[in-house]
Parts: C-alpha cells; sequence; structure tokens
C-alpha cells in the first residue's frame, strides 16, 4: 500500500500543475496524556476524488480530520493546496476547505440560520451583498430554501445535517471534509444527504460507519486502525475483502 | 423534547410586529421610565398610559390573554411592597393589633401600594408586548444598533441559541432521576442535604458538558474564519414610517408625563 | 408540566419595574457599567478569543442549571442561582458578563425582573454575588492552604454568601426607594436567603464535586489565568467580616433591630426624605430626595469598596515590608 500511495504522490508532484487539495505525509499525534492517536499516516486525495475514511471508533478518523483543518497540530507533513499548514496561511486555507462535524449543534452557533451560513463569507471579508448572495445560494443547494430566520435549534435533525453542510458551502470551498454525515438520520433524511453529496462537484474526504453510503457514493475507501492506514484502494475491491473488513471491525454493506 | 414555552415570540404580522425593533426597544424604554417619574397618584396619568398599552396590544394581535397571562409573574415580588401600607404615614383605615405592634392600615399608604403596583403592572405589559412581537435575534440587532457592548450581545445570542439545547439536557437528567427515585410520593431519597447534593453533581456535569461543547463551538468558529472580532452584517436602514411612528409615541409619552405629573 | 411549575416559580431577587425609585435605579445602572465595563476588559485578556463562544455557552448552562431543582419539603423546592459556581469555575469577571447576559435574558425574555431596574438586577445578581463569591472562595483557600477542604468549605461560604449579600443589596435598594421599609425589607430578605443560600451552597459544593472529580483542571482557581490570589483573598474576608459585624440588623426582632437602627440613624434616613445636605433650591425641579439618594449610594459604595481596598494595601505593604 505504502509504495503505491509513495509513487502516486511522485506521478501528481511530477504534474506540478494543480498541487493535489490533500497531502500527508508520515503524520503523527499524541493526545496530551499521552495515548498515541496517528502513528505515522500517508495519504493523497486528487482533486475531484470522493474518499471515504473509514475504521472502527477510536481508530483516529476524527483525529485526523481535526489535524487537517489545523485545530490540532501534530508532528509530520501536512500539505493542504499544496501549502504547509501554519498560522500564516489557516485563515486563508480554511476559506477554501470545508469541514463539516459530526454534531450539527455544535456548527450551528448562530442564533438564526441565515447568521450561521453568513458566518463564513462574512468573516472572508466579502462584500454585503455578496454574503446575502451565497447564503441563498447555499440554503437553495441543500434543499432549504426560506429558512434563513429560523432559529437552529427547531430544525429536525436532518435539516440540522442540512444546514450545517450548507454554513460551509456559503464559502464555496474546493474541498468538503465531513465528520459522519449520515450518522442518526432517519432512511429517509438519509436519503435526501446522500442525494446532496452526490450533486455536490467538491472534492470530498468522508468520514464513516455507514457503508452502503461508502459503497454508493465514494468511489477509493481508506480503511484506518489503531492510527494507521490499513488500506487504501478502490471501494469496490475492498469491500470485496470479507477477511480485511472483519480483521478491522467493519461490516459488509 | 422542545421546551417552546421558553421563547416568547409570538409569530404576525401586525404593525406592532412589523416596527423597526430599535423603535420598539427604545419606546418601550421610555414607557417604563414615564411610569416610573409618573407621581404617586396620577390616576389620570396612570390611566392613560393604560389606554396607551392596551391600544399597542390590540393593534400587535397577540392576544390581551397572553399578555394578562405573563404581567402574572410580578405578583410575588408585590408582597415586598405590601409593607407600604402599613408604614406609610397618613390617616388610619385599619388597625389589627397582631405580632410585632399594630399594624396601621393609612389610606396614604394604601394609594401609594396602588401606584407601586399600577407601574409595575404597566411596565412590566410594555415588556411582555415588546417580547411578544420582536423575534430575540432582532432584539440583539437593536441593541447592537442602540451602542450595547458588541461582546455581551454576541454572548447574549450563543445564550439564546443553547439555552434551548441544554434546558433539554437538564429536562433529560431530571426525568433520569425521577425514573430512579423509588420512594413514593415523589419526595426523593434520604435526606434534604443529599438530594441538593445530587442535585449539585447534575449541575456539576451538566458543566462539564458545556464547557466541552463551548470548546467544539469554538473549533467550528475558526473552521469558519473566527479570529476574534465580532463581525455582523449591517442592519437595515430605519424607514421613515418607522421613525414618525416612533416620534409620535414618544410624544405621546411626554405629553402623559406632562398631565399626569400635575394631577 | 415541570417546567411550568419550574420556570414559573421566580426566584425572590428579580426585582419587577415600579418597585426602585428612579434615582436608585440610576444608580444601579452606573455600578452595573462600572462592573460590566472592568469585565469586559479583565476577561478579554483572561480568556482572549475564546472568551464569547465560552462564556456564552455557560450562560445558557447557568440558565438551565436554575432550572434543576430538588424538594425540599413539601411542595417547596430549592435551586440555584448560580452566581457563585459561575466565579469559581470561570473566575469573576467571566462569571460577571454571563449573570449579566443570563440577568438580561431573563428579564427580556421572561420578564423575570423589569426593564428600568436591569441595572440594579444585574448588581445585586451579576456583579455583587460573584465577585463576592470569588473573593470568599479565595479568603476560605488562603486559610486552607493546599487542604482540600478548602475547596468545599470555600465553595459553601461562597455560594451561601453570594445570596445573602445580594438579598441584603435588593433590600437596601427597596428601602433607599421607599417601597419597603428597611426595617422590615432587610431581616425579611436577609432571614429568607439565609435558608435559601444554604440550599445554594449544598448544590454549589455537589457541583464542585463533579467537577473536581471529573475535570479539575476546570476548576478557576487552578488554572493559570486565575487573578492574583491576595487582594481577592483579603477583599473577601473583609467582606466577611463587615457582614458579620452587620448581622444584628438583619435580625428580625423589631426591639433589638430598632434600637440598633436609631443608633446609626437607619430607619429614618431610609423613610423620611434623608440628607438634607443639598437644599432645595440649588437644583430646581428636580426632586432634592432622587440628588440625595443618588449621593448617598455613590457614598456608601465608595465608602465600603474603600474599607476593602485599604486593607488588602495594608496587607500588601506589610508584606512587601516583611519580605
Amino acid at each position: 500500500m505504502r509504495e503505491e500511495t509513495l509513487s502516486r504522490t511522485r506521478f501528481v508532484a511530477g504534474l506540478a500543475e494543480t498541487p493535489p487539495p490533500v497531502l500527508v505525509s508520515g503524520l503523527r499525534f499524541s493526545y496530551p496524556d499521552g495515548r498515541e492517536a496517528l502513528a505515522g499516516i500517508d495519504l493523497l486525495v486528487g482533486q475531484g476524488e470522493k474518499v471515504a475514511l473509514v475504521g472502527p471508533n477510536g481508530a483516529g478518523k476524527s483525529t485526523l480530520l481535526l489535524l487537517l483543518t489545523g485545530l490540532l497540530r501534530g508532528e509530520g507533513t501536512i500539505q493542504v493546496f499544496g501549502e504547509a499548514l501554519h498560522d500564516g496561511n489557516l485563515r486563508r486555507l480554511r476559506a477554501r476547505m470545508g469541514m463539516v462535524f459530526q454534531d450539527p449543534d455544535d456548527q450551528l452557533f448562530s442564533p438564526t440560520l441565515f447568521d450561521d451560513v453568513a458566518y463564513g463569507p462574512l468573516y472572508a471579508g466579502l462584500p454585503e451583498p455578496e454574503v446575502r448572495r451565497r447564503v441563498s445560494w447555499a440554503l437553495a443547494q441543500v434543499g432549504l430554501d426560506g429558512f434563513e430566520e429560523r432559529l437552529s435549534h427547531h430544525l429536525s435533525l436532518g435539516e440540522k445535517k442540512r444546514a450545517a453542510i450548507a454554513t460551509v458551502l456559503s464559502m464555496q470551498p474546493e474541498l468538503l471534509v465531513l465528520d459522519e454525515p449520515t450518522a442518526g438520520l432517519d432512511p429517509r433524511a438519509r436519503r435526501r444527504l446522500i442525494e446532496l453529496l452526490r450533486h455536490l462537484p467538491q472534492t470530498m474526504l468522508v468520514a464513516t460507519h455507514d457503508m452502503r453510503m461508502v459503497a454508493e457514493l465514494l468511489p477509493r475507501t481508506v480503511i484506518i486502525d489503531r492510527g494507521r492506514i490499513v488500506a487504501d484502494g478502490p471501494t469496490a475491491q475492498l469491500l470485496s475483502d470479507r477477511q480485511l473488513l472483519e480483521a478491522h471491525g467493519l461490516e459488509l454493506p | 423534547m422542545h421546551i417552546d414555552a421558553l421563547d416568547s415570540y409570538r409569530p404576525g404580522e401586525s404593525p406592532v410586529h412589523r416596527l423597526d425593533p430599535r423603535v420598539k426597544l427604545v419606546l418601550t424604554a421610555l414607557f417604563i421610565l414615564v411610569a416610573a417619574l409618573m407621581p404617586d397618584r396620577s390616576w389620570i396619568g396612570f390611566g392613560l398610559m393604560g389606554g396607551l398599552i392596551l391600544l399597542a396590544e390590540l393593534l400587535s394581535r397577540v392576544g390581551l390573554g397572553l399578555v394578562q397571562k405573563r404581567s402574572a409573574v410580578a405578583l410575588p415580588f408585590t408582597l415586598a411592597a405590601l409593607t407600604v401600607v402599613f408604614s406609610t404615614p397618613g390617616r388610619a383605615l385599619l388597625r389589627a393589633y397582631l405580632p410585632g405592634g399594630p399594624w396601621t392600615v393609612t389610606d396614604a399608604g394604601l394609594l401609594r401600594f396602588l401606584s407601586i403596583l399600577l407601574r409595575s403592572y404597566l411596565s412590566i405589559q410594555a415588556a411582555v408586548l415588546l417580547t411578544a412581537t420582536t423575534p430575540f435575534p432582532d432584539l440583539l440587532w437593536a441593541m447592537r444598533a442602540l451602542r450595547v457592548p458588541r461582546t455581551l450581545v454576541a454572548i447574549g445570542g450563543f445564550l439564546y441559541r443553547y439555552l434551548f439545547v441544554l434546558a433539554d439536557e437538564a429536562a433529560r437528567m431530571m426525568r433520569a432521576r425521577e425514573a430512579r427515585s423509588a420512594a413514593p410520593g415523589g419526595r426523593g431519597g434520604r435526606n434534604v442535604v443529599w438530594r441538593a447534593r445530587v442535585t449539585g453533581a447534575m449541575a456539576g456535569s451538566l458543566f462539564i458538558r458545556s464547557y466541552e461543547r463551548s470548546e467544539r463551538i469554538y473549533a467550528a468558529m475558526v473552521a469558519r474564519g473566527y479570529d476574534g472580532e465580532i463581525r455582523t452584517l449591517a442592519p437595515p436602514t430605519l424607514r421613515p414610517a418607522d421613525l414618525v411612528a416612533g416620534a409620535a409615541v414618544g410624544m405621546a409619552l411626554l405629553s402623559i408625563l406632562f398631565v399626569g405629573g400635575r394631577g | 408540566m415541570l417546567f411550568s411549575t419550574v420556570v414559573a416559580s421566580p426566584p425572590p431577587m428579580h426585582i419587577p419595574d415600579g418597585f426602585l425609585s428612579l434615582g436608585v435605579a440610576l444608580i444601579g445602572w452606573l455600578l452595573a457599567a462600572i462592573g460590566v465595563g472592568i469585565a469586559l476588559w479583565r476577561s478579554r485578556e483572561a480568556l482572549g478569543e475564546r472568551q464569547v463562544p465560552l462564556m456564552g455557552v455557560l450562560a445558557a448552562f447557568i440558565f438551565a442549571a436554575q432550572m434543576l431543582n430538588f424538594t425540599v419539603a413539601g411542595g417547596t423546592s430549592g435551586h440555584l442561582i448560580g452566581g457563585a459556581l459561575a466565579a469559581i469555575l470561570l473566575g469573576p469577571w467571566a462569571a460577571v458578563l454571563t449573570m449579566t447576559t443570563v440577568v438580561a435574558v431573563q428579564a427580556l425574555l421572561f420578564q423575570d425582573g423589569g426593564l428600568l431596574v436591569m441595572g440594579a438586577n444585574i448588581t445585586n445578581m451579576a456583579i455583587i454575588a460573584p465577585l463576592v463569591a470569588y473573593g470568599l472562595y479565595r479568603g476560605v483557600r488562603l486559610l486552607a492552604g493546599e487542604r482540600r477542604w478548602g475547596v468545599w468549605a470555600g465553595g459553601f461560604a461562597a455560594a451561601w454568601a453570594s445570596v445573602v449579600v445580594a438579598a441584603v443589596a435588593c433590600a437596601i435598594e427597596l428601602g433607599f426607594s421607599g417601597t419597603s421599609p428597611i426595617g422590615i425589607a432587610l431581616p425579611a430578605m436577609a432571614g429568607i436567603h439565609v435558608l435559601i443560600g444554604i440550599g445554594e451552597g449544598l448544590i454549589t459544593l455537589g457541583a464542585l464535586a463533579l467537577v473536581a472529580a471529573a475535570r479539575p483542571d476546570l476548576l478557576a482557581g487552578e488554572r493559570a489565568q486565575a487573578p492574583g490570589g491576595l487582594r481577592w483573598a483579603l477583599t473577601g474576608l473583609a467582606v466577611a467580616l463587615v457582614l458579620t459585624l452587620l448581622s444584628p440588623l438583619a435580625s428580625p426582632h423589631p426591639d433589638g433591630l430598632e434600637r440598633v437602627a436609631e443608633d446609626l440613624g437607619f430607619i429614618e434616613a431610609a423613610q423620611d426624605a434623608p440628607y438634607t445636605v443639598i437644599p432645595d433650591y440649588v437644583f430646581p425641579g428636580i426632586s432634592n430626595e432622587a440628588l440625595a439618594t443618588i449621593a448617598a449610594g455613590i457614598a456608601g459604595t465608595l465608602i465600603v469598596f474603600g474599607i476593602a481596598v485599604g486593607l488588602a494595601a495594608l496587607y500588601r505593604r506589610r508584606r512587601m515590608a516583611e519580605a
């Protein structure tokens, strides 16, 4: 696996045109209490790819996502759109990368939905008419037009999840990073969300337990277990390997 | 479970609803100020103010019953003012020989007590009307426009947003406690001290969860570009109609004060 | 149903509009503005960027925590006001801001407390309560040194005292407004809140115990940013001293109270037009009473503050001389 990743890295680096949205090399991270969360991660996500990140609980999925957005700092290399993360470029890079957290109540923190969806563009320094335009557009994209004045608390879980996606869509990112987007949703809401994700053009990295969604939506799968990447390849191939899945606490869809 | 009883806004399209929140806030404050300035026993003044607020309530179409019901919240406090009935010097109306010395109800005392009640009642109606016709987020930006510090308003925004979330969590904890209380009659276990400490433990764990949630929220804010500054969109411009309405009501209040102050 | 009872029973400290005179209300606003201003500055220093989300969510926490209740006896229930808990967990100035928003939203959303008198309510519950609590907490911990009982005793004492002192302030405001003679208001408010304060103390204790066990790093006293201990500790102990000395005034026994109050000219001051220091003709059109009330209020506040600061400064100078 590692050889494949490295050769792909060299190939993509050789192109030198569009740097890949995500390039991680030798990433390590330990919690304050000493526990090792990530023990050396190499990952490359190319433009337009839709990648699933799967693994048992505690494998390090969420930690990896937090490291990608610079909310945690670890050792090793993280390059987003070809730039290594540091204090100077974080804001700019975050505007290009939309992180959708697991609990939408953490992401919808403003009094009204309008305020939440306007937050990203507003803090990116965009002029007011543009901010308003983007809010309408983003809400329409997720099927929540007309919901501007609503208090987030009054939305159903499915609506909240879509609203959370709207809050990052309004920044018009090139990369979407989602943590458990379908967790807790009833079948109808789940279907709506999957359809929404299907129609979004962005490069995507999705951490999830929902193997059926992975099979349906995400052509490439990365399996992570105990802080290491144990498999990285086409979804169809990985999901047909029963032994591999069971060894890492995953179930066949 | 949604604790919607906690949100006092009643949606509507009345002229009062549509009035600019800044104007409404200023008028409410002015109304309460005039009530406070109105001297004791200005029955004409109180009456005129009562008429004014009643008119506003009818115009708003939120329902007189609603406003009166909410105004009842202040009633317990009137007990505190009751003492004024006995302590104001004046012509004695009634004398009761109870422990603590003879309690004398004076006419001046009764009238003063009535004045306090009326002031309070009028003020509270104005406040109820304000919150029933104005969504809280609008009140927030109105306050910001009226120069309340941005940090305070921002904190208020978070309070409003997470109030219901945390109240739900608190409700869940209390239900779980009820379900576990074996004692019949719902009195709960052991003694008061123990019960208080259990309640304290609930508060403690709610605190930890809230703190951890605030860290996740901060992460989400940072991920969307937060840099420590409070940024907001500009408030809508004040419409001439709002300004006229505000000025008109303001003048009416001042004239009532003038009339009432003399009476 | 549970909620309608809990939400509908207001704690007896949120003063509605109409119960305070304009002069007292204005002083309340003045003190609130000063307190909040200092708090905005100091908590920004301590918390920086995290200030707003942290205090916002914790304000919601205080609000929700006020709904947690426990049966005292029969139909009555005790619950938390939260000023002390906020101060011990967040530090004094963050607690001031948090409690200020709680008081404001309670008044705005639920009419729990008036709008014009909000300054006084903020002063009582959002400034006096947490600051007294923090001072006393640090004072007790100073006395206890490294020993653990400092946290428990300090927490209980801080919570109890915060409630009582806030109630006393409330009674004083009612007295100076002429709404309720101070001879009755003070013992009544103090008396009730001496009991309510016990409930507050116990709940606060329970909460601190849990936080100390699960996340000890969250207790403000442990955190590196905790404001300078000594000044707080000393002021807190000074307040405790003043409270003890004045406690006979809160006695419900009318004879004793009257005698003491007459000696200090207290009762007369609260009921009649006090302090003929400023004569009528100097400010035509403005009520003598209002102005005098303002002057008296400011003078009183400055005196108490001065005593506390003086004590602290004195102690500090002595320690520096020894060092």
